[in-house]
């Protein structure tokens, strides 16, 4: 961050000034204990850079997770006027939808506690995940078509999961808009295959408890009750969601001379989002986010099967429900009040969380007195947070919050740290099981990579972009 | 002397690779992502493979990366491993390799790092004294 300088906004905000190219200034949501990490990486430089771009509105936002990523800092949140705005694919990211799932019990701790390795194993064993990991649900061309079309809906259709679900999903599990046609045979080739798998990385499947809660209305509504049995799920669109993004982004460097866009950076590639290939690129992404709930969904049926084998109960003694879905990588088409005026905009969340206050059409009628539940997981081990948004989201982050804790530590520093432990035994300690198909994913992953979520989730709690509902622990995580 | 080194980076991994000369810059930069891809076991047996691919880009930066692009493709989506590389024709705009490599055998292979893509972000090619130098972030 050598020759950017910050100014205090106030205890959770700091502006990044407009100067060069910048056609706005940035805001990045930190507070001082934030604000110090910031000072090692180059995400207030990507935040500068992102206030380049054509039509952006207001400020370039970062949210208090920020880190240093590729063209977008991850964390960062710009909105695109639709007429004379871009899409960037490099501001949604390769993994398009990559994304929360959270889902409570009728169980507690109590119930599970003596059966919790026999359940984590069994989940591990069901739940294809790691490196290229091929999953259980073969496609034909023309079901592929569809799930890109359908997205969690054609899961459901398929039996993988409830009605219910879908009302609980973000945009009921499917962008409109969608059309296989502008996907490459490349990306549907690699998409055949992953459909039902976890993946690696950052990538995970926890069991969780609800620990405490901070809300009670909010968390009444969302269903959450402390010692209650939950689970998450963190993936995306897999290999399918790579290829698009690669695909477009390549087609959009190739022609970034045509637009007459300065970039400070190819990876901010973009099209002018009235133009063929912005059109293109927002129908072919519509389908990466689409095979995304899919994937979730068919993860969500598998677990609960699981649940239900393992612990030999029926599926309403276990009562499996979908709190809420999330995408934390996407760019979508949201009215926000302009100066007065309500105007439609591109919002690009490139690792953010959208965060709809109460009263809001998008959020599901059931939490609508409420508000939107955020899901935000901290790093493995550590637990998950359940915020609802706020009304100043609306006026503040284009409707936006963080979306986890964010690396502090780049992955070869991870690994040189964790020489000669046993990531997995120290977690143990902490009455954490954690099975893991490589020690490489582990040591990348360990707890001290990342930020303390707490601090992460104070800054928005405190902004008033998101309240604190409730905080669940970990009790084991699958990992690739 | 390896002719890469890793750069520090919060998210991804970045490498600098260097070569004498352009040729030598794009068959490193490709040893490179296969080195931090995957990991071959010794004595392992394989069967070779022969495959000619031809890459277009803007420049010499956007050629190198869409060269890197078709490489981590052929790995993910046809689990073809490149061992080595002939350049058959290498212009400002153009390349033409003629690859030898194998398929992917979990005997054989192991999987070190998925790599998602090869970013621009970042991205430098540029003249040094010993040739050339290029600064390139996978994202994984």
């Amino acid at each position: 961050m050598s020759e950017i300088k910050l100014e205090r906004m106030d205890d959770n905000r700091w502006l990044l000034p407009q100067t060069g190219g910048m056609r706005v200034p940035g805001i990045i949501y930190a507070n001082e204990k934030i604000y110090q990490l910031l000072r090692g990486d180059e995400s207030a430089k990507q935040v500068a850079n992102v206030a380049h771009l054509p039509g952006i509105v207001n400020y370039s936002l970062a949210m208090p997770d920020v880190h240093w990523g590729y063209g977008f800092p991850i964390g960062g949140v710009a909105a695109f006027e639709m007429d004379n705005g871009i899409i960037s694919p490099g501001g949604v990211g390769y993994d398009i939808n990559c994304g929360c799932r959270l889902m409570t019990t009728n169980l507690t701790l109590g119930d599970i506690k003596d059966k919790l390795k026999d359940l984590t194993t069994a989940l591990y064993q069901h739940i294809p995940s790691g490196v290229g990991s091929t999953g259980s649900v073969k496609l034909s061309g023309r079901d592929q078509k569809k799930v890109l079309e359908d997205g969690a809906a054609w899961a459901v259709k398929a039996g993988f999961g409830l009605q219910e679900d879908l009302e609980t999903t973000e945009d009921g599990g499917a962008i409109k808009g969608a059309d296989p046609e502008q996907v490459s045979t490349r990306a549907m080739e690699r998409g055949k295959q992953q459909l039902g798998t976890l993946g690696s990385g950052n990538h995970f499947l926890e069991i969780e408890v609800v620990q405490e809660i901070f809300d009670e209305e909010a968390a009444r509504v969302f269903g959450l009750r402390k010692g209650q049995i939950a689970v998450m799920i963190h993936t995306g669109s897999r290999g399918l969601g790579y290829q698009i993004c690669d695909d477009y982004l390549a087609l959009m460097v190739k022609h970034a001379n045509e637009t007459g866009i300065e970039l400070p950076d190819r990876q901010l590639a973009c099209a002018y989002l009235e133009s063929g290939r912005g059109k293109n690129y927002l129908a072919a992404m519509a389908c990466g986010a689409n095979y995304a709930w899919a994937n979730r969904q068919i993860l969500m049926h598998r677990t609960r099967e699981v649940f239900e084998k393992t612990l030999r109960l029926s599926p309403r003694e276990v009562n499996m429900r979908l709190v809420y879905d999330v995408c934390h990588n996407i760019a979508k088409i949201e009215e926000f009040n302009i100066g007065g005026i309500m105007k439609k905009l591109c919002v690009h969340r490139k690792g953010a969380t959208r965060a709809f206050p109460a009263g809001h059409e998008a959020v599901p009628e059931r939490y609508r007195k409420v508000g939107q539940p955020v899901l935000i997981p901290g790093d493995m081990g550590s637990g998950s947070y359940v915020l609802v948004g706020q009304e100043k989201a609306m006026t503040e982050t284009f409707g936006s919050a963080c979306h986890g804790a964010g690396r502090v530590m780049s992955r070869t520093q991870a690994i040189k740290t964790s020489r000669g432990r046993s990531i997995a035994r120290e977690l143990a300690v902490k009455g954490v099981l954690v099975m893991a198909g490589s020690k490489g994913t582990l040591s990348e992953e360990m707890p001290e990579a990342y930020k303390n979520v707490q601090d992460v989730v104070e800054v928005m709690h405190n902004a008033g972009i998101a309240r604190k509902v409730a905080r669940l622990k970990s009790l084991s995580c699958i990992k690739g | 002397m390896s002719n890469y080194k890793y750069f520090d980076h919060t998210a991804d991994i970045g490498v600098e690779v260097t070569g004498r000369t352009r040729k030598e810059l794009f068959v490193n930069a490709a040893g490179a992502l296969f080195d931090v891809m995957i990991e071959s076991k010794t004595g392992e047996k394989s069967v070779k493979q022969h495959k000619k691919i031809t890459i277009e880009g803007a420049d010499v930066a956007d050629l190198l990366i869409n060269f890197l692009r078709e490489l981590l493709y052929l790995f993910n989506g046809e689990q073809f491993i490149t061992i080595s590389y002939e350049i058959i024709k290498f212009k400002n705009k153009e390349l033409a390799v003629q690859l030898t490599g194998e398929s992917f055998n979990n005997k054989k292979h192991v999987i070190k790092n998925e790599i998602k893509a090869v970013t621009y972000s970042g991205l430098t090619v540029e003249r040094v004294k010993v040739g050339w130098k290029a600064r390139i972030i996978f994202d994984v």
